[in-house]
């Protein structure tokens, strides 16, 4: 992957740990009094919304900032989209407005592939979650925070036992995270009720079991995705309690994870669901951290794609998406 | 009469392979084949040299979808004969979701009179089984077949008749005038939300599945619904290997079961949906390899009777977009033939006289269509196609005779080209183009 960031499934082991090493370059800016870089200054990101998603929109939004891009926010509500303009429509005015990145939220899986693919548009795509599809910068998000806090924040995941728990089938945070906890080496086991598991994961790079008391003990990570109450009357679980009693993460059951093993959710939470108050708000929940750390991931996808010729921070050199050129300006020292 | 007086029309056909046997000659003389011999003689006659070509009985297809009337953005009854007439067809079938829907003898005697005055191709209207296609009610099925249009074939089209009460009525009560119910299987509440075959890919790409078990579990049904009351049922587009088996069996118990299967899905798999691009969107969907080739096994054994293109134009804007707000359905008539012969005739499968069997004589006698499907023999009408088997080209629709561009097989390689169809001894395509 080049100029768009689409699917988890596109980077390569080295993309990957680039986008984490920017990424951790980026955080060390977060430290500073004066938290912005000049690098994409003169650029234009829009964050193009169809679905309202308060926290993924203001992430990339200060991401850009901090990077001080121009930013246009776009959001489907009251706007042309609500009066049946097509996703082409849009796209060729944006295009027209001179984007060079757009950020895609859109209930439809596909519908940022074919942003990048169908020739409507010239500017990078960095899907910002697609329907049930996938949420690549999540999971990159994700990655950052399980390096940090199981490998030293630094290198990849191999060997790290990561369990994801919940709605895979309706998931596009799951899908994204199989697909690039994989490629860090990482082992990933899917826990749901089997209505719950999208037929043909069998040709997925994880296991898969019923059971979260079996595999709680051999986890490193544990990850619970957001269950909709509202799948209780598609019947894939009879009532919100059978589902927090067979799947849901209290207190005790944390307390059979081993010792360092961390827990994460994407947000936002149904505490008293998949999680209890007690687990949400303990010091093994990441929950907080994922959210400053979403920041940092995409000022590091958003330098990677539309600024890699220049250096991300003054004095250090330049970077890029390549597979073959992975010294970058993550990795050397700030000077200023 | 007045037409004694004038010279009647004659077309030789030097060197014509009838069903792909040994080069012949064959004498049209005005609506009819007069001959089919060696050094037939000539006089009088315009001569087409067939050159080796081979010649086949004009097609038939089942499963159109001709727009007219309501979407004549789309299709109209002209274009979509055109279109036809450049696949080689002599008589297609027109579905009823139209708007206003097929269901009375008014809509379809509008449609089968436009087909008449098209002159490039019969159309022979299929009427709705239910009011509005809404399953619940039946539609004047007596009244449709009285009519001018004589419908024979009933069907929901793009919806299932789900109710199996409703079901079981439809199938007794067009025993009365020997029709035929063609059923769209596809139970709705498996479904719901569905954009893809439901497997790998769509667990990989986040699209609703549409599970091979809801066109399967209906397809049980109403063959045990059809022995049950001694009728006639066809299967529209049967599209998996599950359901090949089920058709099998029921053919074993001597029920009364047709099938038909489309070419896109003798060869398209749903691994092309990873490109999210909306002209791989159809309904039933693209399956996978397996089914394929259980597909091509079926139509070569004649557990599938025959083909039907399910030929459903649908205007650019409708597949100019995303894969969630794209319509379903791909254009076919001018492509049929060339799939075939990829998928069949080139790989052994089927013989030119195979070809025939499946795509002019069976569904011509599934639907009772006179003069349609017969065969290439002196006295007989002279529905005919010549094409040219050793033609490779590249699928260009624009230079499709149909209104719409929607094809799955834009810039692909594609076997042989129909050169010539005879509509009862006039020609509607000549050289490939439309007379």
């Amino acid at each position: 992957m080049k100029r768009h960031l689409i699917s988890a499934a596109d980077l390569t082991r080295d993309d990957a740990v680039l986008i984490l090493d920017t990424a951790e370059e980026m955080a060390r800016v977060a430290d500073r009094p004066i938290k912005k870089l000049p690098t994409l200054r003169g650029r234009t990101v829009v964050n193009l919304f169809f679905e309202d998603s308060t926290r993924t929109r203001i992430s990339f939004e200060a991401a850009a900032k901090r990077l001080s891009a121009d930013v246009i926010n776009f959001s489907a509500k009251g706007s042309s989209v609500s009066k049946g303009e097509s996703l082409k429509d849009t796209a060729l005015t944006l295009e027209a407005m001179g984007a060079d990145a757009v950020v895609i939220r859109h209930h439809g899986s596909g519908a940022p592939h074919r942003l990048a693919t169908s020739g409507w548009i010239g500017g990078s795509v960095v899907n910002a979650g697609d329907g049930t599809h996938e949420h690549p910068t999540q999971a990159l998000l994700d990655a950052f925070t399980m390096r940090r806090r199981l490998a030293g924040g630094e290198g990849d995941l191999s060997g790290r036992r990561i369990t994801i728990v919940g709605d895979v089938l309706h998931s596009r945070v799951a899908r994204s995270n199989v697909h690039l906890l994989s490629t860090l080496g990482a082992e990933v086991t899917l826990v749901a009720p089997p209505t719950l598991v999208p037929v043909g994961v069998g040709s997925w790079p994880c296991e898969v079991s019923y059971d979260l008391d079996a595999v709680l003990s051999k986890s490193d990570a544990v990850m619970m995705l957001r269950v909709q109450s509202e799948r209780m009357n598609a019947a894939f679980f009879p009532t919100e309690r059978e589902y927090a009693r067979r799947y849901g993460l209290d207190g005790q059951r944390m307390a059979r994870m081993p010792e360092h093993a961390v827990v994460m959710h994407p947000g936002p939470m149904n505490r008293g669901m998949e999680i209890t108050a007690e687990v949400a708000d303990s010091p093994r929940c990441t929950v907080v951290e994922q959210v400053a750390n979403g920041v940092s991931i995409r000022m590091a996808v958003l330098y990677l794609l539309l600024g890699g010729a220049e250096p991300a921070v003054s004095g250090s050199h330049p970077a890029s998406m390549s597979t073959e050129s992975t010294e970058t300006a993550a990795r050397t020292e700030e000077n200023d | 009469m007045a037409a004694r007086t004038q010279t009647i029309r004659k077309t030789l056909l030097r060197g014509a392979r009838v069903l792909g046997g040994e080069p012949q000659d064959v004498l049209i003389e005005g609506e009819t084949v007069a001959g089919v011999g060696s050094g037939l003689s000539a006089s009088g006659a315009e001569v087409v040299e067939a050159d080796g070509r081979i010649l086949l009985p004009g097609l038939v297809d089942l499963h159109t979808h001709l727009r007219e009337p309501g979407r004549e953005d789309s299709e109209t009854v002209l274009t979509g004969t055109k279109a036809a007439a450049r696949g080689g067809f002599t008589a297609v079938h027109a579905m009823a979701n139209t708007f206003p829907v097929a269901d009375t003898a008014g809509v379809v005697e509008q449609v089968w009179r436009l087909g008449r005055e098209s002159g490039y191709c019969d159309v022979q209207p299929v009427g709705a089984v239910t009011v509005g296609l809404e399953g619940k009610q039946l539609a004047e099925l007596g009244a449709m077949h009285d009519s001018a249009a004589g419908v024979r074939v009933f069907s929901d089209d793009g919806k299932c008749v789900d109710d199996a009460v409703i079901m079981r009525r439809a199938l007794e009560y067009v025993k009365a005038f020997d029709g035929v119910i063609a059923q769209h299987a596809q139970e709705p509440r498996l479904t719901e939300g569905a954009q893809m075959n439901e497997g790998v890919v769509s667990a990989e790409l986040g699209l609703g599945g549409w599970p091979a078990v809801a066109e399967e579990s209906i397809i049980a049904r109403d063959v045990l619904l059809a022995a049950h009351v001694g009728s006639r049922v066809h299967i529209c587009h049967l599209s998996t290997a599950g359901s090949v088996e089920l058709v099998r069996w029921a053919k074993s118990k001597g029920w009364q079961v047709t099938a038909e299967v489309t070419p896109h899905h003798l060869l398209l798999t749903d691994e092309l949906v990873r490109s999210y691009d909306p002209v791989y969107k159809v309904n039933p969907p693209l399956r996978t390899e397996a089914d394929v080739h259980a597909l091509r096994e079926a139509l070569a054994d004649g557990t599938i009777d025959c083909v039907a293109t399910d030929h459903a134009p649908h205007p650019h804007e409708d597949k100019d977009c995303e894969w969630g707000a794209a319509a379903m359905g791909m254009v076919g008539l001018e492509t049929a033939l060339p799939v075939l012969q990829h998928t069949m005739v080139d790989t052994g499968l089927l013989d030119w006289s195979g070809i025939a069997e499946r795509m002019s004589h069976r569904p011509a006698a599934i639907s009772h269509l006179n003069g349609q499907g017969r065969p290439v023999a002196a006295g007989e009408p002279a529905n005919l196609l010549l094409l040219d088997p050793d033609y490779r080209g590249r699928v260009d629709p624009a230079g499709f005779a149909s209104r719409s561009r929607n094809t799955p097989y834009e810039g692909r390689e594609l076997p042989g080209r129909v050169t010539h169809t005879w509509l009862r001894g006039r020609a509607t395509v000549v050289d490939g183009k439309l007379a």
